[in-house]
């Protein structure tokens, strides 16, 4: 049987104010056989994408609330539709913020405790890894990985917060160097130290930290290419088992 | 009981106040509040910051507008939002 070289698409949406979307862009494409692609917000279809990715910034400005107009642009009724037919949606920082206010990630995240932008090295615990976002780490590894953000104290109100735990839909949370998830590794008060959450099934993920920043040597850190690995690899075995 | 909504256009000015819930922190209001302290106002209790939005429109209804104040102007998850019609 001749191997099949297949391309994954990915499409990075870009809002007025997002400031990462090259970021994702150039991180992805540093992968064999990725093609991302940045897509404006007035689009209304992510059609033939395999995974969409809402980058950081401060869409509109982060007027009335961060991620708060930006749900409302054309292309998330798209990105909807992908994300209920099980595409791979990621959300990272203002991408995150905009998963929650469009009701695609339950919770919401406020104002940081201490009112601090905190824009840092920060490391991370991986709480779960039976998905596509974290199924190539280990669970209890520790990632370095940079966090930028004023409001990214993550809050839920404790049914949700139950349910988050009881389904294992809390990838990833703040964690000293040691992996251990202490109040004073958590840099903004979000709730049970919780730095990244996925969907109830699995195929939305929003976090607070900028993986995408820690792609190259050169820039400080490689711990963010093993989250898109994980993403590259689950495509590339669904679209296998597709064939 | 369903919201009077009428079918012809109608001038209105309403004020919509979105407020964190009593049971969120709001961290800004007790920075706010430290502020206050500090300038020797004696006796703070409670500091709490929202949002006050004006809006004017034009043959929309008070429905509508209870709608977008819900759906847009506040976040249900941490706040709540009071509409006022002034006119």
């Amino acid at each position: 049987m001749p191997k099949v070289t297949t391309v994954m698409r990915c499409a990075v949406i870009q809002f007025p104010g997002s400031n990462c979307d090259t970021d994702c862009q150039a991180a992805l494409n540093s992968f064999p056989d990725v093609q991302a692609e940045i897509v404006w917000h007035k689009e209304t279809s992510v059609a033939g994408y395999d995974l969409i990715v809402l980058p950081g910034g401060f869409s509109y400005g982060d007027y009335l609330r961060c991620g708060s107009i930006a749900r409302f642009s054309p292309i998330m009724g798209a990105v909807r539709l992908a994300a209920s037919a099980g595409v791979l949606v990621l959300g990272i920082c203002n991408g995150f913020q905009i998963l929650c206010e469009a009701g695609l990630l339950p919770g919401t995240l406020m104002r940081n405790r201490g009112l601090l932008f905190r824009c840092e090295h920060q490391h991370l615990s991986v709480e779960y890894t039976g998905t596509p976002f974290t199924s190539g780490l280990n669970k209890g590894q520790v990632l370095d990985i940079p966090i930028a953000h004023g409001e990214g104290s993550y809050f839920a109100d404790k049914a949700t917060l139950r349910e988050l735990n009881a389904n294992n839909q809390v990838l990833l949370r703040y964690a000293d160097a040691d992996g251990v998830t202490s109040d004073e590794a958590n840099p903004n008060g979000s709730l049970e130290n919780i730095a990244g959450i996925c969907s109830h099934g699995r195929n939305v993920f929003g976090l607070m930290p900028h993986p995408e920043r820690v792609c190259d040597a050169l820039l400080g850190g490689t711990d963010g290419r093993a989250i898109f690995q994980s993403i590259l690899d689950s495509i590339s075995k669904t679209s296998a088992a597709r064939v | 009981m369903e919201a009077f909504s009428p079918d012809f256009p109608i001038l209105m000015k309403a004020v919509v106040t979105v407020m964190p819930k009593p049971a969120i922190l709001d961290p800004a209001g007790v920075a706010a509040g430290r502020a206050m302290e500090h300038l020797g106002l004696k006796g703070v209790l409670s500091v709490r910051i929202g949002k006050s939005i004006e809006i004017e429109v034009d043959g929309a209804s008070e429905a509508q507008l209870h709608e977008i104040a819900h759906d847009l102007l506040s976040n249900p998850v941490v706040e709540d939002y009071k509409l006022t019609i002034l006119s």
